[in-house]
């Protein structure tokens, strides 16, 4: 049990965003949390929906039609790609910030790079620069993404010990939503902005990275951590440890070091590609697949079909994974994954449009299944102290499947159709590797076993992560020392 | 907004706090719904 409690407060302007003031008094309902997460996660979910400012902003000089010197749409693709790579990087790098500082400090810092990184983004767009761009959403802003994505991570789960997957569940959710409400939001405020000389891109940019600051800001005040000693009433916490799920914490350089890290970072990785080259790629082959069957306008409905389940396999898998297990959850991502993507070209082959449909719906609500599962599959295994560090650090496998994902699938397209296979047949090799993947995945899983003994934190160790963070609030949580 | 003077949740708390998140959420979820109908149209 932990005898240092105390903190000191560094007061000030900025001392409300010190942990301890964010220490829940009693008589604190736990479900204000969930909200507060997702005040964050809504926001930088935004990043799905960046693709509405595509088109627009290859007309920013020529306003009607793309002129000389405007943007072309590869060039704009990079600012998502830097995004989505930054979010990855900073989440490791800035992970053990995040969790000894504590989650208002971290929603603070999320809320200004996303609002910041917007404003700046304004301002290319104004002066015309895409450097500006790329700093601006792309390096700024990917920085909020990554911050503010692990920031509520593991407060949920201290919230919600008896539900860590369903906590962090609905967090994630957000994220996914988040596209919901920015596609509309974008559409409408350019619509105001526009003239007949003017796109209305950077005032969007401005507006929305305003809101966006407001909205996170509402999450960082609203935010609270559980006092040490605090639990849900009528939950009683394990006294030992079950054969996958620890009652010990692990630091996060050690996790590292651990085949449990990265077994789980490529399944993760595996079930990430299996979803990301898809989600791109969804409208174009759906038509291609089923030439005069799914028609554009089909196909973008399919696309926004592909988006409620992606959002909603995130609630749905992270919740039943409190039931049978995260590695229980995880086998069935890879075995039915591999089905699914066995059965696709077939759907094609026999032009069942109602069976492709299905799989990718399945397929997809996996794909954000496997997001929301994995915080709570860390905490099994490496316990809560580190957990939103460690996170962060898994999130790589996320930047990586960005580049796998896309790879996959467009450039084997790209070759079967150069080399004469029908637009039809041009994605059955990818499907076939994907289920390939998920063989991989599924033997990474099954190799999973409790974490060694070795690497759990003592109560010493603690002591010394405190110390070097420069923290004494990172020594109240150690609940007690290792078992070995 | 400050905390020290924070005493409990109440009810309203917590339909305002959820509302905040829900209500926008919910409008997304329906507008997206109903661009996916046009996939079986």
């Amino acid at each position: 049990m932990s005898t240092m409690v105390q903190t000191q407060s560094s007061g000030g302007l900025f001392g409300f965003l010190d942990r301890s003031r964010t220490i829940a008094k009693p008589g604190f309902s736990r479900w204000m949390v969930p909200p507060a997460a997702l005040c964050v996660h809504l926001c930088i979910g935004q990043a799905y929906a960046f693709s509405v400012f595509n088109l627009p902003m290859t007309k920013l000089l020529g306003v009607t039609q793309s002129a000389p010197g405007d943007w072309n749409l590869p060039e704009l693709g990079w600012i998502f790609s830097i995004a989505i790579f930054v979010l990855g990087f900073s989440a490791a790098i800035f992970g053990r910030w995040v969790e000894e500082g504590g989650p208002r400090r971290a929603m603070f810092t999320a809320a200004l790079c996303w609002g910041g990184g917007f404003l700046v983004s304004a301002f290319g767009v104004y002066i015309h620069n895409l450097w500006v761009v790329y700093f601006g959403y792309g390096f700024i802003g990917g920085c909020g993404l990554g911050i503010g994505y692990i920031s509520p991570v593991s407060t949920l789960i201290k919230w919600f010990p008896d539900r860590p997957g369903m906590a962090t569940g609905m967090a994630i959710m957000g994220f996914g939503g988040g596209a919901f409400i920015a596609s509309p939001l974008s559409v409408w405020l350019m619509s105001n902005f526009k003239t007949e000389h003017y796109v209305g891109v950077a005032p969007t940019f401005i507006v929305m990275g305003a809101i966006y600051f407001v909205f996170m800001m509402i999450g960082a005040f609203l935010v609270r951590v559980p006092a040490p000693d605090w639990k849900p009433e009528g939950y009683t916490a394990p006294v030992q440890a079950s054969k996958l799920i620890t009652t010990n914490d692990v630091f996060v350089y050690n996790a590292l070091k651990t085949p449990q890290f990265w077994f789980i970072w490529v399944v993760l990785c595996v079930n990430v590609t299996a979803g990301i080259g898809v989600i791109g790629q969804a409208s174009a082959m759906s038509q291609e697949m089923f030439p005069g069957k799914i028609t554009a306008v089909a196909a973008a409905g399919f696309v926004g079909l592909m988006s409620l389940f992606n959002m909603g396999g995130r609630f749905f898998w992270a919740s039943t994974s409190d039931y049978i297990g995260r590695k229980n959850t995880y086998l069935v991502f890879m075995v039915l994954g591999f089905a699914l993507y066995c059965t696709v070209p077939y759907t094609g082959t026999a032009g069942s449009v109602a069976g492709f449909v299905l799989c990718f719906l399945v397929i997809i609500s996996m794909y954000g299944g496997g997001f929301a599962t994995v915080p709570a599959y860390l905490r099994d295994m490496f316990g809560t102290r580190y957990v939103g560090a460690i996170h962060g650090w898994l999130i790589t496998a996320w930047s990586m499947a960005g580049i796998f994902g896309p790879v996959l699938v467009n450039y084997i397209r790209e070759y079967n159709v150069t080399h004469g296979v029908p637009k039809a047949h041009a994605y059955n090799v990818t499907m076939y590797i994907m289920a390939g993947l998920f063989v991989i995945g599924f033997i990474c899983n099954l190799l999973i076993k409790a974490v060694d003994k070795r690497f759990h934190m003592d109560h010493e160790s603690a002591l010394v992560a405190a110390a070097s963070a420069g923290r004494a609030t990172a020594a109240a949580v150690v609940r007690k020392p290792a078992s070995a | 907004m400050t905390d020290q003077n924070h005493t409990g949740t109440t009810t309203l708390h917590l339909v305002l706090a959820w509302g905040l998140v829900g209500i926008p959420l919910a409008l997304g979820v329906l507008q997206t719904l109903i661009n996916a109908m046009k996939l079986f149209q």
